[in-house]
């Protein structure tokens, strides 16, 4: 039995890649459908849409929860030593911005929902509560809000991006490696 | 005590023996409709959605008596054009062709046939529903509650939209916008003559 403290995992978890890939896909996903959505005349279409946009919300809001509870259990592996210290913040900084991005831009679609009047039924099965009254002036006001955090998010999901690019081509480590599904370290880093 | 007086006291006697659960402010002729109290309401259902409307402007003629419950009648018209679906989209989209055309069928009709009581304060209102140039049997059960000088009616009944011809072409899918609409009534009355 090994009692010696666990040595720092070289990879993500295949839960955590998991839970990674499916968010990063649901994500571009909904900003796609939300773009889209927005600009169509009324018609059978577009309520559908709105409603897979929801759908595909709640489901990043599932995710994002898991990854949560799991990363509470799972701690990452750490940042590469070779990177400069403001660097490793600003990854970490990201990083938490982005979860609370996850979490605060359902919620905020959800309660926007509520106040156009349009309460939100996840996969057209389970009926969401409804935590606010219709209410046009809120509805307009979280409106606003939903997209400003949206456009926030994609704007430090291209910095994530950037980032884990600029890793990979640039300082050649391992840190878009270790994200990676079904791939193995590179030779000779990240031990 | 005038003799007026005297079989007026009876009615009012006989009335509450006959209607023995009406008791109450209600055991009286309802004809006066208060519209500003009463609404109409619906909720259709949007990708399994339940979405809630309403009509800003209908007129009712009423004539219930909870002593006489088969001699009540009741006639309502709908502005079609006052509905309000929640969104100012829709609004628009719903007053066209496909959906109401209120252009050429401005209003919706339902006048009562026959009403019937079905247990305490609760009763049973056939009769035909017009919209868009059709026409349609309907019944809706609906209870009637003393509230302060006058009773209210509440009720609903679930209408299949297309039926009507309301969201034809491409609004026909109901995968989307389902077929079957809750309409909710509520309707506020007092004695006396019909308001104007």
């Amino acid at each position: 039995m090994n009692t010696a403290p666990r040595p720092s995992p070289a990879r993500y978890t295949v839960t955590a890649i998991a839970l990674h890939w499916l968010t990063a896909a649901l994500i571009v996903a909904s900003i796609g459908l939300g773009l889209y959505m927005v600009g169509l005349k009324l018609s059978p279409l577009k309520l559908r849409l709105y409603s897979w946009h929801k759908w595909v919300g709640v489901t990043i809001f599932l995710l994002i929860a898991a990854r949560l509870i799991w990363r509470a259990a799972h701690s990452p592996p750490p940042p590469p030593a070779t990177s400069p210290k403001w660097q490793q913040g600003a990854a970490a900084v990201n990083h938490w911005l982005l979860y609370m991005l996850l979490v605060c831009i359902p919620i905020s679609g959800w309660l926007m929902s509520s106040a156009y009047g349009v309460p939100v039924v996840y996969l057209g099965v389970i009926r969401l509560p409804d935590l606010v009254r219709k209410n046009k002036e809120l509805a307009d006001a979280l409106k606003t809000l939903h997209e400003t955090l949206a456009f926030t998010m994609l704007a430090l999901v291209a910095v994530h991006a950037v980032a884990a690019l600029k890793h990979h081509l640039l300082d050649r480590d391992d840190v878009l490696h270790r994200m990676l599904p079904l791939v193995r370290p590179r030779q000779g880093r990240g031990q | 005590m005038t003799r007026l007086d005297h079989r007026f006291l009876l009615c009012t006697a006989l009335a509450a023996f006959l209607a023995p659960e009406a008791g109450g402010a209600y055991a009286q002729r309802l004809m006066a409709v208060d519209l500003d109290k009463s609404t109409i309401t619906f909720v259709s259902k949007q990708m399994s959605v339940p979405v809630e409307g309403k009509f800003g402007k209908f007129s009712v003629q009423l004539d219930f008596d909870a002593a006489k419950p088969s001699e009540g009648r009741v006639r309502v018209e709908l502005d079609l054009a006052s509905i309000d679906t929640g969104s100012d989209e829709a609004n628009d989209e719903v007053k066209g062709k496909g959906w109401f055309d209120v252009k050429n069928h401005p209003a919706a009709r339902f006048v009562s046939s026959a009403v019937k009581s079905v247990g305490a304060s609760r009763y049973e209102v056939a009769g035909k529903l017009t919209i868009k140039g059709r026409t349609k049997d309907v019944v809706a059960p609906f209870t009637v509650k003393p509230v302060g000088q006058g009773a209210v009616f509440d009720g609903a009944f679930a209408l299949k939209r297309l039926d009507y011809g309301i969201g034809e072409g491409v609004w026909s899918d109901t995968d989307t916008v389902a077929d079957e609409v809750q309409v909710k009534f509520r309707i506020s009355a007092t004695g006396g003559t019909p308001k104007k």
